[in-house]
């Protein structure tokens, strides 16, 4: 390759784990002086990708070039040695040290065996000159601002380890706009003096303000890479979410729309609900038997919003009203106790209990309203499980069978039936087909449609636009921690992304 | 274990004998037994069973009656252990209560000579009944303590419980004003030597925490989110059960679990000592735990699992006294019991003797 612009060529990166293709096939090219986006949604295969990058993980197959010679990055210190730096959206630098300390360690300047401190703050200083930050370096770098934090490692990357990639994963999502406007000076400085940037964000402005080409993943594969300057928003959306943009129409909605939104009861209504740093206030009315979708991109919002309804965060402004009653004190079991559930979006961590029995699983939150000794008996047990088993369609030898063993999709049927026997009157879906197969999608997409046809509320969150556009009654648009927008369920999703995008 | 596929089980030519092998009590029963033919072999004379006054005597009797604080101080640790955590007080717990009941018998012995007239009259300045409600009171005090340490403050179970079990001792110290009482009110002395039917009042006191024990987690729900806590803390507190107020619960049954065996133990000495009262109780409870077949990590848990692990640590120790193995020598043999446990326990271990029995069986159908 004759181009000596390439700082890093990656090529043919295949990896897989097991039972899953992480990726298949990844090109990717980092040129000097460049700003690079990494797109895509959640399990698109982006940390997968940096992971190899930085010899976290090894490729089944595929090269990787660095300055047009092939190498093998064997471990995170090799990656370092090689000029290849990450900074984390979780700071790993000693806040107990001083900044001076944190910039020089394992490379302090000696003088007669000791540590040249005059010497080495000097050249810590000299190291966040070169950013523009003027900061005392003898102060603990825990007094400082997580954004002065991140030009700390980032000087550290840059002088002592020399690096010439420069990775940064998610380094806005704590910042503030001055913050967010400092870093992209310090990228700027950067780009100017021939290194490479890779920048990993959810944020949709930050790449067209400081991105020059955008690399898009999506479930794996590689959807290709594209110059910032050429590519609107739409596009860049609809290719994250690997949808054609010309071919954008109205997909048959499965939902009969008999009865008209007016005649139903409101069931939750929440006003300026909101919690800072997580999500601005926002306004929703949930009627009996309609289904609100929410749409947004990763990070817009959408599981802040589900955990503020559900009680698992407590919100600082507005107020929640459930049957116009309003509630005060904000907990999953407060919520359990006035009909509200919740699916969460992680469902190993949050949803499931691996080692108990499918049984138990299903009973556990009626049991939790019912406390600790109003006793369900075994025999009730089983006929409840063994009717939500045959209902749902959970695909297993028995009631006993462990939750853990079971493949995702019966595990999302499991935790669904859980709400489900608890009769709750709002129903929070966060992202309940994730990693399921299509036809488990389905089941569950039906489910949902047959869940409000009796009467449930449903908020049903979902990065995939097409499920929320055939369900929805209504469809929420979040982007960056806000409610942007509220349209009726027969929106064009032309629309959906283009206030994604924040076109509109 | 889990990992033996179905259809092996059902093709397995001793359904039984495999199924034995799964229990969660296989283990312990068979640490049991090994001990037992041991004991069968070189000191016979272990199983003679007497009978003194009506009462029966005898190596096992004292086995069930030396073990019973052991085993009550094992099902409240089995609580504890099941939520995720740990409690390494439970020795301290003991001192403490155990002095509590010293003081309130006669709070001013510690600095007096013992006169004839204590000797002779059965001195307590407290009704018997205030005494040991007071005892427990203590105990399951300072099992809300660890409770609240460890589900509020959010402090880490091990290093929250290894508040108490340091400063515990010294509070037992404080309340017997730094001596060792001694005690001379004889219906105290029923809990740890009385006999009801032949049997030592001390078996009949486990019974009924265990009963009490197995039905509040069997019968209740309280059970099933013991496991789930301890399998899922942040899954269960999703799904509205209040994971601190049961893992609150655990470490207060725990306290009170140890407050009785402190009673029993300061019964069976007539004295109560803040140094040794319960020493390294908190290490033998954990062992019968993990014998019994409860995971340090939490979940799954077997009550009786436990007092069975706690049978096996005290028959091994009688054995050893009856053997005239001296007291220091008697420590490295229980080191060498808890190795063999771990490995045991290992899944390497257990793996191997699977697949040795699974052999065995094999050539067994192949003769036939």
């Amino acid at each position: 390759m004759a181009d000596d612009q390439i700082l890093v060529a990656m090529r043919g990166i295949t990896k897989s784990f097991p039972g899953v293709a992480a990726l298949e096939g990844i090109d990717f090219c980092l040129r000097k002086g460049e700003v690079h986006a990494l797109m895509g949604e959640n399990g698109a295969g982006k940390s997968t990708l940096i992971k190899i990058l930085t010899g976290v993980e090894q490729p089944d197959s595929g090269v990787i070039e660095l300055e047009g010679k092939a190498v093998q990055v064997r471990s995170p210190q090799h990656s370092q040695e090689l000029g290849i730096s990450t900074v984390y959206q979780e700071i790993n630098l000693c806040t107990n040290l001083s900044v001076a300390e944190n910039i020089m360690l394992g490379h302090e300047p000696r003088r007669f065996g000791a540590i040249h401190w005059k010497k080495m703050n000097s050249l810590a200083s000299q190291a966040l000159q070169r950013l523009g930050i003027d900061i005392d370096v003898t102060q603990p770098l825990g007094s400082y601002s997580v954004a002065i934090q991140q030009m700390v490692a980032i000087a550290r990357a840059l002088e002592i380890l020399s690096a010439k990639v420069l990775i940064l994963d998610e380094p806005t999502s704590s910042l503030d706009m001055h913050e967010t406007t400092m870093l992209f000076n310090v990228m700027r400085r950067l780009k100017g003096e021939g290194i490479g940037i890779i920048f990993i964000t959810h944020f949709l402005d930050q790449v067209y303000q400081i991105a020059d080409q955008a690399t898009v993943l999506r479930n794996g594969k590689l959807v290709g890479t594209f110059a910032i300057a050429s590519l609107s928003r739409i596009e860049l959306v609809a290719l994250m979410l690997g949808r054609n943009v010309t071919e954008l129409h109205a997909m048959s909605r499965a939902r009969a729309e008999t009865e008209h939104q007016e005649e139903r009861a409101t069931v939750a209504e929440a006003s300026g609900l909101g919690l800072k740093g997580s999500l601005e206030p926002i306004d929703l009315k949930l009627h009996a038997g309609e289904v609100v979708g929410v749409a947004g991109l990763l990070g817009s919002g959408r599981t802040e919003l589900a955990q503020l309804i559900f009680g698992i965060t407590t919100p600082d402004s507005g107020s929640l009203l459930i049957n116009d009653q309003k509630v005060e004190r904000f907990s999953p079991r407060e919520a359990l106790r006035r009909g509200i559930a919740l699916c969460p979006e992680d469902r190993k961590a949050e949803g499931i209990v691996g080692e108990l029995s499918i049984r138990e699983n299903i009973i556990l939150a009626l049991q939790a309203r019912y406390g600790w000794f109003k006793v369900l008996n075994a025999q009730k047990q089983y006929e409840i499980a063994e009717k939500y088993i045959r209902l749902l369609g959970i695909r297993t030898p028995s009631a006993d069978q462990l939750v853990k063993n079971l493949s995702g999709g019966n595990q999302q049927k499991v935790i669904l039936a859980r709400w489900m026997v608890t009769q709750p009157q709002v129903l929070i879906l966060d992202e309940p087909t994730r990693g399921i197969d299509v036809g488990a999608k389905v089941e569950i997409q039906r489910l949902v449609l047959d869940l409000v046809k009796e009467g449930m509320a449903i908020i049903f969150i979902s990065s995939e636009l097409e499920e929320v556009l055939r369900i929805s009654d209504r469809i929420l648009v979040l982007r960056d921690r806000k409610k942007v927008a509220e349209y009726p369920g027969d929106v064009s999703d032309q629309t959906i992304m283009q206030t994604m995008a924040g076109e509109l | 274990m889990n990992s033996t596929p179905l259809g092996k089980r059902s093709v397995s030519s001793t359904p039984l004998l495999s199924r034995i092998r799964e229990s969660r009590l296989f283990w312990p029963l068979a640490a049991l037994a090994v001990i037992l033919i041991f004991d069968a072999i070189f000191i016979p004379s272990f199983f003679r069973i007497g009978v003194q006054d009506g009462h029966l005597y005898g190596n096992l009797i004292d086995v069930l009656n030396n073990g019973a604080p052991l085993m009550l101080v094992a099902i409240g640790m089995t609580m504890v252990i099941a939520t995720g955590g740990v409690d390494l007080s439970v020795g301290a717990v003991i001192a403490i209560s155990a002095a509590m009941g010293a003081v309130l018998i006669n709070p001013a012995l510690g600095d007096r000579l013992v006169t004839n007239d204590i000797l002779t009259k059965d001195a307590t300045n407290t009704p018997l009944g205030v005494i040991v409600l007071v005892t427990l009171l203590a105990g399951t005090l300072c099992g809300l303590w660890n409770g609240l340490l460890v589900s509020r403050a959010r402090i880490q179970p091990m290093v929250a419980t290894l508040i108490l079990m340091v400063a515990g001792r010294g509070i037992a110290q404080l309340i017997t004003n730094g001596q060792i009482i001694t005690i001379y009110y004889t219906p105290y002395f029923w809990f740890g030597n009385g006999f009801i039917l032949g049997l030592p009042v001390s078996i009949y006191i486990v019974a009924t925490v265990f009963a009490i024990a197995w039905w509040v987690t069997r019968k209740t729900p309280i059970g099933l989110f013991v496991e789930s806590v301890g399998i899922n803390p942040k899954a269960t507190y999703y799904t509205g059960i209040s994971e601190q107020n049961i893992k609150l619960l655990a470490y207060t049954f725990c306290g009170f679990c140890s407050a009785i065996a402190g009673l029993i133990l300061s019964s069976y000495v007539h004295s109560a000592d803040g140094n040794n009262n319960g020493l390294n109780y908190e290490l033998d409870a954990i062992l019968a735990v993990v014998m019994g077949g409860t995971l340090m990590s939490g979940g799954r848990f077997s009550l009786l699992g436990s007092v069975i692990g706690a049978l096996v640590i005290w028959t091994f120790t009688l054995s050893m006294y009856t053997l005239g193995v001296p007291d220091k020598a008697l420590l490295a043999g229980r080191a060498v019991l808890v190795l063999l446990v771990i490995l045991l326990y290992s899944d390497q271990s257990r793996r191997l003797l699977n697949r040795l029995l699974d052999r065995k069986g094999a050539h067994h159908g192949a003769a036939d």
